[in-house]
């Protein structure tokens, strides 16, 4: 009846027990909170069934925020671990438990924390940039957005019912095959990722459509901003990588279900293939979590400086190629596999290649600044934590891209320090950016800076010194995931100063924390009285109030320029009225939150063998999907005179709030 | 977009139904691509695993033609007919649209369950997809397509049930297009199948 599960599976020790008290305490407080002030039917209305790109982007957010929050609490844990287990003392957890927190920590951060703050900011800012009222596929696009939360759900209760993989976030086989992961830990690892995988891969598709079919007027492709370009790119790598991932699981999958000797080391199979499959898809990936933060910045720069964009043509060929250089590189993951040194070779050039777009991007963000008149607002002030700690971090890559030299440090923590150099040093930093720059836009306030300003203190020091010892101790020898050492290594000392760096680290996302609810608290003080401009802005999101009305736009605008808002604002000719026209915007539904709600199910029963319940919730999904999709497009229509009523509400509204 | 601004509702939703339509086709080409890549994964997967056969049989031992030249000629018969479906759609004949669709069904089915056969057989013969990583991948990459040859047929089903409900407007002709679409490269991934598994393998 329940296949694998049995009572053991919710036997947890203290440190496990305290997390299933905190997640279930937490859920208890949040029902109470619906409950008590009454918000179950807004809730359902205007969030769970919700088409609106601008909300799913939202809920997107807010799904990072609590992942990221379990991720960074993994984090400290590994930390804290290194950091006593030194000699006869063995910390606080035992190994088979450290593996675990160490492969959750990087599926929670990368699937989770960085997939979602890429798909959460493509949904608020892309369609407001390019001038369309939504984007292509709404449906697909609240289908994509519940998968990706459905995969979050089962990671969480993966601390809770049974134990997570131990085989580290990208599960190799052998380890991760039947015969060293016989636990339900690997099918978890399994079901999350491929469950928001495919919400990726769907995601990935709708914007591709909506970027190159539903631009404004005018807009040309080189007239399209920058975070467009860049998400462009990332969602092509989306599309070309994805279904990789997909396959890649399945056999691996297959392999631990049904006896398959895909990835086994009997049977003829070939845990290599494994490695060259996963990493086909995985170094695609991290470019998928940059470039739209490359696209981020390219956007604050110029606002900040109050100068155009230095060097727009050679920023979207510099992404283009990116995103083609990408797909060649991923041996680099393992050089010591035992390729020819030509192969090596190979791969280490098309990696070094790399820093040049990567360059070219850096100087133009530079040459942008030059003469210009530089605002050093907090978005700004993540840009240059963002340059010192990438360009650093970029550098060590390049070292690692020398075969040789990769074979000294391969899997040290000189690794480590590159790649958190990489995704701290840039995505996080660069969503931290797009957070505090584009806050205002969705909700008519600014973030306190004076708050921000400690954060990002917090977290420029806190990372420096998490961080740059892990260089050292990588030279020294130390390897990642490493559980325990003798004290004669000497490397306490470091373990300990990398633990005070990440408590600051925890510090500045405290502050950031509080400085979000004191911002919320104190709104009134904070509010933007320019009716959607308070950054002096150069885009079409900036032309609409904030935050945004349902149709986005109540006229569609026409575009003759790379910074249309600024040309306006600057001499040019205003555009021309255009009258009010009826608007058709698609029907709230429930069957993207159901099919995400079966997916769960379906996972949960993949990973606990429970078969009945895997067909049931199975085809579940097939007749819910053909339900919605075999069903007459619905619309909702906001007549010329209502847009004209919500328009002049709105600008009264935001001019006279405070 | 010259016809919005002279806009008056009915203009705007015929609009949107057009922009709805090219919209879907060209997202449907993208998942598709997509789809040929997951093949083109199991492909590179069977290329490395080809001669892996662990001590067991080879796929010269294993594959005949005969079988599979028939359900390669029932595929690309189903896919004729599902043309014609198309065609007889453009011309409003919903009888014959029906028709088309259900040969389209029975030459699917008929594929499937030739498929189903001789899967069964080999496994009988000991020969399942866990004897080694060559019939692994074999199964795998065979399998997957008659996966999507099963979904197919479900669409089919609720297709045949669409035109029978609704006749032709804008939806049922979008759908029947994207179907149309998903059927040939089915069709398309079985003709890789059938070189570089079966003519190759046979060999």
């Amino acid at each position: 009846m329940f296949g694998r599960l049995t009572l053991n599976a919710f036997l947890h020790d203290f440190v496990q027990t305290q997390a299933v008290v905190g997640m279930v305490v937490g859920a208890i407080a949040l029902v109470i909170g619906l409950t008590y002030f009454k918000l179950w039917k807004t809730l359902w209305n205007d969030w769970i069934t919700t088409v609106d790109h601008k909300r799913i982007g939202i809920m997107y957010i807010v799904v990072v925020v609590i992942m990221f929050l379990k991720g960074f609490t993994d984090a400290m844990m590994i930390r804290l671990q290194q950091m006593l287990s030194v000699g006869d003392s063995q910390g606080f957890l035992d190994a088979a438990h450290f593996q675990e927190v160490f492969s959750a920590h990087g599926t929670t951060m990368i699937f989770f924390v960085g997939m979602g703050s890429v798909f959460g900011l493509m949904n608020l800012i892309i369609p407001l940039q390019i001038g369309a009222r939504d984007v292509a596929f709404p449906f697909i696009n609240a289908l994509g957005f519940w998968l990706f939360a459905s995969g979050a759900l089962l990671s969480l209760i993966s601390l809770a019912v049974g134990r997570f993989s131990g085989a580290g976030w990208l599960a190799y086989p052998p380890l991760s095959s039947l015969q060293y992961s016989p636990g339900e830990g690997v099918d978890y690892w399994i079901w999350i990722v491929q469950i928001a995988g495919i919400g990726s891969t769907i995601g990935g598709i709708n914007f591709l459509v909506t970027i190159l079919k539903m631009r404004c007027p005018g807009m040309t492709l080189m007239r399209m901003p920058i975070f467009v370009w860049s998400c462009l790119c990332a969602v092509i790598l989306i599309v070309l990588a994805f279904p990789i991932l997909t396959a890649t699981l399945a056999m691996l999958s297959l392999d631990r279900t049904i006896g398959t000797h895909f990835f086994t080391v009997d049977g003829g199979g070939n845990y290599m293939m494994y490695i060259n499959l996963i990493w086909a898809w995985g170094h695609p990936e991290v470019y998928i979590l940059i470039l739209p933060m490359f696209g981020v910045f390219s956007e604050i720069v110029p606002t900040f400086s109050e100068k155009r964009l230095f060097g727009y043509a050679s920023m979207v060929w510099a992404l283009l190629f990116i995103t083609f250089i990408s797909f060649v590189v991923w041996l680099h993951h393992f050089f010591t596999m035992g390729a020819s040194p030509y192969v090596n070779a190979f791969f280490g050039i098309a990696t070094m290649v790399i820093a040049i777009p990567t360059g070219v991007k850096i100087f133009n963000w530079l040459f942008t600044k030059f003469r210009g008149r530089v605002h050093f607002t907090s978005p700004m002030l993540w840009f240059f934590a963002f340059l010192l700690n990438f360009t650093v971090a970029g550098m060590t890559g390049m070292l690692l891209s020398v075969p040789p030299v990769d074979f000294q440090v391969h899997n040290s923590l000189f690794l480590i320090a590159h790649f958190h150099g990489m995704v701290i040093g840039g995505v996080l930093f660069g969503f931290f950016a797009a957070f505090t720059y584009w806050f205002p836009k969705f909700t008519g306030f600014y973030l306190d800076e004076r708050l921000n300003w400690y954060a990002f203190w917090c977290w420029l020091s806190g990372f420096l010194l998490a961080f740059m010892p892990l260089y050292m101790l990588g030279f020294m020898g130390a390897t990642r995931r490493l559980d325990h050492y003798e004290a004669e290594t000497g490397w306490q000392f470091l373990f300990i100063v990398v633990f005070i760096g990440a408590i600051i680290l925890f510090c500045g996302a405290i502050i950031q924390f509080a400085g979000l609810f004191w911002s919320i608290y104190n709104r009134k003080k904070n509010w933007d009285h320019t009716n959607g401009d308070p950054w002096n802005g150069r885009t079409l999101e900036w032309s609409i109030p904030s935050p945004p009305p349902i149709y986005n736009f109540a006229t569609i605008p026409t575009v003759n320029s790379r910074d249309p808002l600024w040309e306006i604002k600057h001499g040019g000719s205003p555009p021309a009225k255009k009258e009010y026209e009826d608007i058709y915007l698609p029907i709230n539904t429930s069957m993207g939150c159901f099919i995400g709600l079966f997916s769960l199910f379906f996972g949960f029963a993949m990973t606990w063998q429970m078969w009945w319940l895997a067909i049931i919730s199975f085809v579940a999904i097939i007749v819910t999907l053909i339900i919605r999709l075999s069903s007459a497009d619905k619309h909702k229509l906001i007549t010329a005179e209502v847009v004209k009523k919500m328009e002049s509400d709105q600008i009264r509204s935001q001019k006279s709030y405070g | 977009m010259d016809k919005v601004e002279k806009g008056h509702s009915n203009t705007q939703l015929d609009l949107l139904h057009e922009e709805t339509f090219t919209r879907t086709v060209f997202g449907f080409w993208l998942y598709l691509m997509t789809d040929c890549l997951l093949f083109g994964t199991l492909f590179c997967t069977y290329g490395v695993l080809y001669n892996q056969t662990a001590g067991g049989p080879s796929s010269n031992e294993l594959f005949s033609l005969k079988l599979v030249f028939t359900e390669t000629m029932i595929l690309l018969l189903s896919s004729f007919s599902c043309g014609m479906a198309l065609l007889a759609m453009l011309k409003f004949q919903k009888a014959k649209i029906i028709g088309w669709l259900m040969t389209t069904f029975v030459l699917g089915a008929a594929f499937l369950f030739l498929e189903i056969t001789e899967f069964k057989d080999l496994i009988h013969d000991g020969h399942g997809p866990d004897r080694s990583a060559f019939l692994s991948s074999y199964f795998t990459l065979v399998g997957t397509h008659g996966l999507h040859v099963f979904f197919g047929l479900l669409w089919l089903t609720v297709m045949i049930w669409q035109v029978i409900t609704f006749g032709v407007n804008i939806e049922t002709f979008r759908r029947l297009v994207l179907f149309n679409m998903f059927w040939h490269l089915l069709d398309l991934v079985w003709i890789f199948i059938f070189t570089f598994v079966y003519l190759i393998g046979v060999n």
